[in-house]
This record gives structure tokens, sequence and C-alpha cells, in this order.
């Protein structure tokens, strides 16, 4: 039988390629370096397709085995989950290249270095799955494996610190979906139904005020996926993991792991849950301005680099949740945007803290020792990253700050407008910091080590990646609208 | 029919108390045991909210695909907290410092 092209299930092919290549990581050890390369390579070409397809004939939706939505699991891509679809395998290509010289035999135990590609392979088809479902409860299944994995990654670094950090992580992980899974039990219990589309309509079909049981279910489903992604002040586990995890991993973990409860979280609060009076929307924004001070404040104060840069994520994350007091189109998508290029510039951060760590032996700020000299190329991925993190033009960032400061005005709720522009001088405050002390000389001098430059060249690849996307802004900011998950545009 | 409400009541009754101890007790083993009595109490909820005239399939589904998860979760934890005794002596968090 001839398949079309339309109806190339590539969003099927997305999600079994790194599947079947974390299995097969365990059958060839040997070559696992090189399966890492084509994995990352071909999702890139099944991406591509998924794009066509999306972009050709709108938002895709696949039942599997056949089996259509009240009874069968279905699969649903529209632009919000093409974006970050194309996203994680960005990064997670930058991901592929650096850990074949971050993950080397001299440098790294071999035992645990075989441990990372299975587990990173596990990661990237955990987060395929959970931007292509439609179904709550296989968004659960989907959460669970994320973060069994993510867990892994961390305690792969060793070391009571790593460990500790890891086993904390594991216990709000498990914490946070418990919490979804009883809001879902209850959405379930009203319903009758798991698809987001399905709940949906019975939603807007109901002109009746919302059940105490919605309520509740949304409430649940909030505070779970809340605490997965570190929204302040339930980011007290992030930066201890992601700073004690090796490098390639704290990449991933604040660039993708944090954002993929966040897309959870955004879909239903689209979609979903019958926001009617604006007390939800104002408290999570409120939330997200405290945390964009405190994870400032706190970088600022830190002494060790990764520990700085995982703060940076806690404040960063506060930006993302100042559109739901806004609440409108031109919000949504500079939160969005934002959202993208933040994922790109952390991971180019923290690739560039991995280089400095591994030079030195070390990550104290304090003792950087002619850092710019010897790494020309890290300290250029870390200022470039930077300018996109404070959100300088012509940066990604920048675009995404401008969205959300002109929602803002177009609202009149002047106090966003100072509380974005306030963290941004925060941002460079602590972003300056670093950079100063990477051009002095250290009263200590110690040992150093080659760095590979695979992974100096990843992380300048991907710093450039972040501030470009100021360049292509108005190309991502139309595939939002396939779908239409922001509404119709101009209706807000 | 009351019966379904009364096993609800106990299933959240469950969570709670899950979630007390998890917060509440510093020792790794008595946490894992808190959070799979949590996950107890939301599968006694969904079981009961599926009886009635005609049982639903799907939530025991769901609890299956539950159970398997929580399985996976804890020995995950157990392994992790084997590490951590082995690599700090005690099988408890370090005390957080409050910042």
């Amino acid at each position: 039988m001839l398949i079309t092209m339309q109806e190339y299930p590539w969003i099927v092919i997305i999600i079994l390629l790194p599947l079947s290549a974390a299995i097969l990581s365990f059958l060839f050890p040997r070559r696992v370096k090189l399966l890492g390369l084509l994995l990352a390579l071909s999702v890139i070409a099944a991406v591509a397709g998924l794009a066509w397809q999306v972009i050709e004939h709108g938002a895709q939706r696949y039942a599997i085995g056949g089996w259509a939505a009240p009874l069968g699991i279905e699969l649903y891509a529209d632009g919000l989950s093409l974006l970050m679809l194309m996203v994680t395998a960005l990064v997670c290509l930058g991901v592929s290249i650096y850990s074949t010289g971050y993950f080397n035999r001299a440098y790294f135990r071999r035992s645990r270095a075989i441990y990372f590609w299975p587990l990173w392979m596990f990661l990237w088809t955990a987060l395929n799955a959970l931007f292509l479902s439609s179904d709550i409860f296989n968004l659960y299944v989907t959460l669970e494996l994320l973060g069994l994995s993510a867990v892994a990654l961390v305690a792969l670094a060793g070391g009571a610190d790593a460990l500790t950090s890891a086993i904390r992580y594991l216990f709000v992980n498990l914490l946070g979906s418990l919490f979804y899974l009883a809001g879902v039990v209850l959405l379930y219990h009203r319903f009758g139904s798991l698809d987001i589309a399905i709940l949906s309509q019975h939603i807007m079909s109901q002109q009746m005020a919302p059940s105490p049981a919605v309520w509740a279910a949304a409430g649940l489903i909030s505070a779970g996926l809340l605490l997965k992604t570190a929204l302040f002040p339930m980011h007290f586990w992030l930066p201890p993991a992601h700073a004690s995890a090796p490098g390639p991993v704290s990449a991933l973990l604040s660039a993708l792991v944090v954002k993929a409860s966040f897309y959870i979280l955004l879909r239903l609060w689209l979609e979903i849950f019958p926001v009617e009076s604006p007390v939800p929307g104002q408290l999570l924004g409120v939330l997200g301005s405290i945390a964009i001070f405190w994870g400032g404040i706190q970088a600022l104060r830190q002494m060790r680099l990764k520990m700085l840069i995982a703060y940076s994520t806690v404040a960063q994350i506060g930006y993302l949740f100042l559109a739901f007091p806004l609440a409108s189109y031109i919000a949504w998508k500079g939160m969005f945007f934002l959202l993208i290029s933040h994922a790109l510039a952390k991971t180019a951060m923290f690739m560039a803290a991995g280089n400095i760590l591994h030079f030195g032996g070390h990550d104290r700020i304090k003792d950087f020792d002619h850092v710019v000299q010897y790494q020309p190329l890290t300290s250029a991925a870390f200022a470039l990253a930077g300018i996109s993190i404070m959100g300088l033009p012509p940066s990604g960032g920048f675009i995404g700050k401008w969205l959300l400061l002109e929602a803002a005005v177009n609202s009149g709720q002047w106090w966003l407008v100072i509380i974005i522009i306030l963290g941004s001088l925060l941002a460079a405050a602590y972003i300056f910091k670093v950079i100063g002390f990477a051009f002095t000389q250290s009263e200590m001098s110690h040992q150093t080590r080659k760095v590979p430059v695979q992974m100096q060249w990843t992380a300048l690849a991907l710093a450039l990646a972040a501030v470009l996307l100021g360049l292509i802004a108005p190309w991502p900011l139309a595939l939002m609208d396939i779908g239409l998950p922001f509404g119709e545009g101009g209706s807000g | 029919m009351n019966n379904i409400y009364l096993y609800s009541i106990v299933g959240a009754g469950l969570f709670t108390l899950g979630l007390y101890a998890l917060i509440s007790y510093r020792h790794l083993l008595r946490k894992i045991l808190a959070l799979n009595i949590m996950g107890s109490g939301v599968f006694l909820i969904l079981v009961a909210l599926a009886s009635g005239e005609t049982p639903d399939p799907v939530p025991h589904a769901m609890v299956i695909t539950g159970i398997v998860v929580a399985v996976s979760a804890s020995a995950l934890a157990l392994a992790l907290v084997l590490r951590v005794q082995a690599e700090t002596g005690k099988a408890e968090l370090p005390e957080e410092s409050l910042e």
C-alpha cells in the first residue's frame, strides 16, 4: 500500500526514533556516540517532515492503532508543539555533539559515561511524546518517564551532592505527578473523557458555571505542574539539581525539562480550564514577578557559576508567568518566544559553564584566571547567551520581552512594565559579574586542561542561534498561529 | 451509591496522610513509603469513582499503568537511597538552608 507524503506518520516516527535508539545503545555500547549523532540528524529530518505537513495542511491528528479519541489515545501536532519539537531537536543536536567531547573516556569514568547516552535518548523520547500527546493521562505517563530519566541523569555525576539533589528532585517530581494525576481523576469523573479536544468541547458547551470538581481539578493540576516548573516559592529543588548535574545534563534540564511541565500547564490553561475570574492569572503573575526578583538577587549572590545560572533559570521562569495576568494574544506569543530563546540561550550558557569547569577544574567565579584569554570561544558563547537572557536587541530574548511589554502597555498593567525592565537590569548585573571575573587574573594559579574543540563550538553555535532568533522572529511567530492555540489574532 | 463517596473520602485521607508524612519525616525510606501511600490514595479514588451500575474499564487501565509507574519510581528511589547511604553514611536529606 502506497502512503502519500501527506499521510506519512512522521508524528509517530518522531517518538519511535529516540526510543529505538535508546534500546540499541544498550546493545552497541561502543558505537553509542555515532548512534547519538545519527539519532539527532534523523529526528531533525522527521521533525522537518512533520513541519511540512503542519505548515501545508494545518494541525495534524493521529489516532494510534486506528483507535480514535474517546476510546484510543490520539497524538496531536499544531504550531505550538511543532516549535517545541524543533527547539528540542536543535538543543539535543547540540547536546549530542557536545557530549562526544564531555563524556570522553580520558576525563569521565567509562561506566558512567555509557549510561548517559541511553538515558538522554529516553529523556528525548519522553519530551517528544509529551509535546505530541493530546490525552491528559498519556501526559501523566510522559511526565513520569521524563522525571525518571532526568533524575537518573542528575545522579550520573556521582558524589554526595549530586545524589542528594537527585533524590530530592525525584521526590518533587513524584509529588508533582501525583497532584497532576489527582486532578486528571476528577476531570475524568466529571466529563468521562481524557482527550484534550473533547474535554475542551465539553467545557465550552456548558453554559452553566463550572462545577467545584472542575475547579478542584484545575487547582490540583496547576499545583502539581507549578511544582515541577519551579515557580517561586516552589523553586527550592531546582538550583541544587541543575547545578550538580553533569554539564550537558544541566543544559537539558534547564532548557527543556522545566519547559515541558510549563507546556502542559499552558495547554490546559488555554484549552480546558474555564478561567473567567482574573484572580488566578493575577496570582501567577505576582508569583512570577517575585520569582524574577528572587532569582535575580540569588543569582547575584552565588559564588559558583553553575548555581548562578540555575538561579537565573528561576528568574527566567518568572517571566513566562507574566503572560497569565495579561492573557492576550500578543502576551502569549511574546511569552512563548521568550521560552524558545531562553531554551537556546540557557543551553549555551550551561555548556559554556561546563567548558570553564572542565578547563580550570572548578567553577568558583572569584577564582577565574584569564578565562577570556585561554577560552575565547567559550567566553564569547557565554556573553552572547547573556545578551539574549538580558534581552538586548537583536536577540530572541529582546523580541519576547518587547512583545510582553507591548501587551502590558496595551492592557494598562504598568506594574508589569516596571517588573520586566527591572528584571532585565538584574540579569545584566549577574551576567556582567561573571564576565568581569573572566577577564581578571586570579591570585591562585591552577592546573588547566584542554577543552575538546567541539565543546567550545557547540556552545558558541547555540548562543549565536539564540541571538539570531531575533532576526528571524516573524517566522516562529507565524508558526504559533497554526491550529490557533492562542486564539484569533487581536481578539484580546 | 454511598460507598463511592466513602471510598473516595478514604482515598483523599490517604493522600493527605501521605503528604503530611512526606513533609514531616526526614528518613528517605519513610518518604518513599509516604509517596506510595499518596499514590494508593489516588488509585482508590479512581477505582471508587469508576464503580456504578455499569463499571467503567478505563480507570482500571489507568490504575494499572499508575501502579507500573509507581513501582519503577520506587525502584529508582530505593537504588538512589542505597547510593546516598553509601556516600554520606545516612539515608537522610541534608538540612536545608533557608535561602
